[in-house]
């Protein structure tokens, strides 16, 4: 899709980074322009044996003149960080109420999921004008999520989450590369993102085959997995109850507070010594090697759904 | 008059220079003379240079076409790895320090060798070593990890020799240590009279400032490879996230020693052109005092910014924000750097010897790979290109058009007084000229082909960055040929060139006071200092109009 030698700004995020890209553009044209306008003048002028004028130096090249460039140097870089960073700070969460799209990279593929359950490989429709935040996570090595119309990269990696965001604003379809290198077949990694008319996209959406939401799957393996046995209401077990305890200050053993976020409840299932909840014993088994990860995004998103449910209660 | 005219009228035969002062193969492999040390590093990292280039070659050519037409994906990801390995540890970490570092720091400072002969040898014998680990890696079939050999892929999931080729790193990594403490100890102990810190020349700052980050950030690469080997070998759980480990620590081990050691490829490149303009323009080096702040600077700053290699990586936000605000700080020294050789033109003689066309060249190709470094670290700019051809040619800039630039000016400016022959001026020229238009061909595309979105370490590329591709294959034809020149006509001038004086150029520093080549112990009296470097002119004033006997006069003693 894309052009030879243009790529389309095709999100709220692109149209940030290509300002700061022409600004930091125009300032190093300057600077090349002076340095080699200064070199090339420098050489003709003062070639050996040339006529033009040498002796003392002038009065203005002194201590001072280093002084000078050095501090307007400093000055020009460190304005250039606060304006870069400051778009960085800009761009950091993602809105909320943003739409939310699972991804699970694999060598050599990339799978996605929505919020409702339909799945793609090495594809991602989205609508228009809506935020998309990816929650992220790899199977086994380091991928990294690149859509350069969107000017967006995250790298994804096993054995946690990590998440990005863009907000569409040009159809069309749009190339997703793996920018890490992942081994042999790294370059063929690709996909495509599909941007869509919100009205598009709806229907798109529930024309895909039937699938359980991400919350109903987990939902199942909350009681297939034996999780229900300790963490539901009914139980005897003394184990920590799980409504509305997603995005919650928990208070641990040891004294820290911890917010209960996506990676706490990751790793709560997978390494469920390492942060005990006051008030509780230590006797939860490990998960690691029995979940995959697709299993604990489900687990996690019912964890959610009960965190919801309280809250409008 | 010179020295060596003086010595050829003296009625005694002459004395043996240090090429002849011994003519077995053992004189040359148990020597403890560190220009014959020299030679020696000089002769392994062209072998390397050569067999890195041979590598890339096979990957340019692959990448003529987007869907590949002789590689596999698997021999594509070995060749690159390996150009990268070789490239980086085994040509330009040694490169520059152990070849002209080595031969010239003593002379620089006028002492009669380093520190620590033996320790001296024994770290070529090191990089020997590791040079023999990454051959048989390649030989047994290759690495594919890249040259980052980043986790899990490289302990859990690449089918490829990662132990050997871990294991020459971790080897040649204790050379770059050997080779450090020993430049660190002879600058410190063995300065001739009168040689205060001010007095010594750039190229001598820059070493002990390489050296200082070579000591202090190799053993941190050394730890990242021994918990790879740990992990990849016996099992240990240290970076597997099943097992409670942690993938992105292994990039802020590597990148602590990996971004210190651009600097380390860097430093002493500033060096050698801090020696080369002055000497070209017949000018005092402009602002001598905040060069060498710069580079102590630099090679400071350089250990706090490793984790602008990581925006994107998952690490911290807020560590993020620090990364990107130091390493624009990095940038001012480099700056002023700039400014300084541009302003050591003014009102000078200048004349354009191939050393000062590869200088020249070194300041516009470095300003150029310098300024793209601000756009990586802007954190928007950084996450669109990173890992894509933009970085690419931001470091090769730096690495390739600038210290290896450096490396060529070095190699032609004390080719006389390292050999004794003069090398063919218009050759080198050419060559020289060429090899900037080369690698701006090769290297000036991939910045847009980054920017448009095209991933590295990629075998098979959409078709809309074919034309990119070609230009930079193209480019690195030119290139090619630009680096085979040398080879030839400096093995020519071995034999048939004009046998050099000991101050072919009329440049001050100690090292054109000896004859060429010097004697084994450098010097025939100790040499007494008492003026600082660089006094092509008298204080004040501008490139002196004398002729070089005059300069020569005022210059040595």
């Amino acid at each position: 899709m894309n052009a030879i030698f243009t790529l389309p700004e095709a999100s709220t995020q692109a149209v940030r980074v290509d300002g700061i890209l022409a600004v930091l553009v125009i300032v190093s044209a300057l600077t090349l322009a002076l340095v080699f306008g200064l070199i090339v003048t420098f050489a003709i002028r003062y070639r050996r044996g040339s006529d033009a004028k040498r002796g003392p130096l002038p009065e203005i090249v002194n201590r001072e003149f280093e002084v000078g460039w050095t501090a307007a140097t400093f000055f020009l870089f460190a304005f250039l960080f606060w304006w870069a960073a400051s778009a960085d700070v800009g761009a950091l969460t993602a809105p909320a109420r943003a739409l939310e799209v699972h991804v699970l990279a694999k060598q050599w593929m990339w799978k996605t999921q929505h919020a409702n359950g339909a799945r793609e490989i090495d594809e991602l429709h989205v609508p228009i004008g809506r935020p998309v935040r990816l929650v992220m996570t790899s199977q086994d090595v380091i991928h990294s999520f690149f859509v350069p119309a969107f000017r967006i990269k995250q790298d994804v990696v096993p054995g946690r989450n990590t998440e990005t965001w863009f907000q569409a604003t040009k159809l069309g379809v749009f190339p997703l590369f793996c920018a890490e290198y992942c081994g042999t077949n790294h370059s063929a990694m690709r996909g495509r993102i599909t941007v869509m008319r919100e009205d598009e996209y709806a229907r798109w959406l529930s024309a895909q085959p039937e699938g359980d939401d991400l919350a109903h799957v987990g939902a199942k393996l909350f009681v297939s997995e034996g999780c229900s046995g300790c963490h539901a209401a009914s139980s005897g077990v003394h184990a920590p109850k799980l409504e509305g305890l997603y995005g919650r200050t928990v208070q641990l053993s040891d004294g820290r507070q911890v917010r209960a976020d996506d990676a706490y409840i990751r790793d709560s299932m997978l390494q469920p010594k390492r942060d005990i909840v006051a008030g509780f014993e230590p006797i939860m088994p490990s998960f690691a090697g029995l979940l995959d990860d697709g299993e604990i995004q489900s687990l996690t998103a019912y964890i959610r759904s009960l965190g919801q449910e309280q809250g409008h209660d | 008059m010179t020295d060596a005219a003086l010595a050829d009228e003296l009625p005694f035969p002459p004395r043996a220079d240090y090429l002849r002062a011994g003519s077995t193969l053992l004189s040359w492999l148990a020597t403890t003379d560190h220009k014959r040390i020299a030679i020696l590093y000089a002769l392994t990292i062209t072998v390397f240079f050569f067999m890195g280039g041979a590598a890339i070659t096979a990957v340019r050519v692959e990448l003529f076409v987007p869907n590949g037409w002789f590689l596999s994906s698997d021999t594509y990801n070995r060749l690159f790895s390996f150009h990268g390995i070789i490239m980086v540890w085994f040509f330009l970490v040694p490169s520059i320090p152990n070849t002209f570092g080595n031969f010239l720091l003593p002379l620089m400072i006028g002492a009669p060798d380093v520190a620590f002969p033996r320790l001296n040898l024994f770290s070529w014998y090191l990089t020997l070593v590791g040079g023999i680990f990454a051959v048989y890696t390649l030989v047994a079939g290759g690495v594919d990890t890249g040259w980052t050999f980043y986790t899990p892929f490289s302990t859990m999931f690449s089918n490829t020799h990662v132990l050997t080729a871990a294991a020459a790193v971790f080897v040649v990594g204790f050379a770059s240590i050997a080779t450090g403490v020993n430049f660190i100890a002879t600058t410190h102990m063995l300065r001739a009279p009168g040689m205060t810190w001010f007095r010594l020349p750039m190229f001598v700052w820059s070493i002990y400032a390489t050296s200082i980050v070579m000591v202090l950030a190799t053993p941190v690469l050394a730890i990242s490879l021994m918990l790879v080997i740990a992990e990849r070998w016996l099992g240990l759980p240290i970076f597997d996230p099943a097992r409670g480990g942690d993938p992105i620590l292994f990039q802020h081990l590597f990148w602590f020693y990996s971004h210190p050691a651009v600097y380390i490829m860097v430093l002493p490149a500033m060096g050698v052109v801090s020696e080369i303009i002055p000497c070209f323009a017949r000018r005092r080096l402009f602002g001598y005092d905040f060069m060498v702040y710069a580079i102590v600077a630099i090679a400071g700053i350089g250990f706090f910014v490793w984790g602008h290699h990581m925006f994107v990586s998952g690490q911290s936000p807020y560590a993020s924000l620090i990364f990107s605000f130091l390493s624009f700080v990095i940038a001012v020294p480099s700056a002023i750097k700039v400014f300084n050789w541009t302003a050591s033109l003014y009102r000078g003689q200048i004349s354009f010897n191939s050393p000062m066309l590869y200088a020249l060249g070194f300041v516009g190709l470095f300003t150029t790979g310098g300024l793209s470094g601000l756009f990586l670290a802007s954190i928007p700019i950084d996450v669109h290109v990173t890992d894509t051809y933009f970085v690419v040619a931001h470091f090769h800039y730096i690495m390739v058009g600038g210290s290896v630039s450096a490396f060529f000016g070095a190699l032609h400016f004390w080719w006389p007084k390292i050999t004794g022959k003069m090398y063919p001026e218009s050759w080198a020229q050419f060559a020289a000229i060429t090899m900037y238009f080369g690698f701006n061909m090769t290297f000036l595309p991939q910045f847009v082909a980054g920017y448009l979105g095209m991933p590295r370490r990629y075998h098979t590329y959409p078709a809309e960055f074919q034309v990119y591709n070609v230009m930079s294959s193209a480019g690195a034809a030119v290139l090619a040929a630009a680096y085979l020149l040398p080879l030839m006509y400096l093995t020519w001038s071995l034999f048939h060139g004009l046998r050099a004086s000991g101050n072919p150029w009329g440049a001050t520093g100690l090292e054109w006071t000896t004859t060429s080549p010097p004697p084994p112990h450098n010097f025939d009296i100790q040499p007494l200092v008492d003026r600082p470097p660089y006094q092509y002119h008298a204080e004040g004033q501008s490139a002196g109009t004398d002729s070089p006997e005059v300069q020569n006069a005022r210059s040595l003693r």
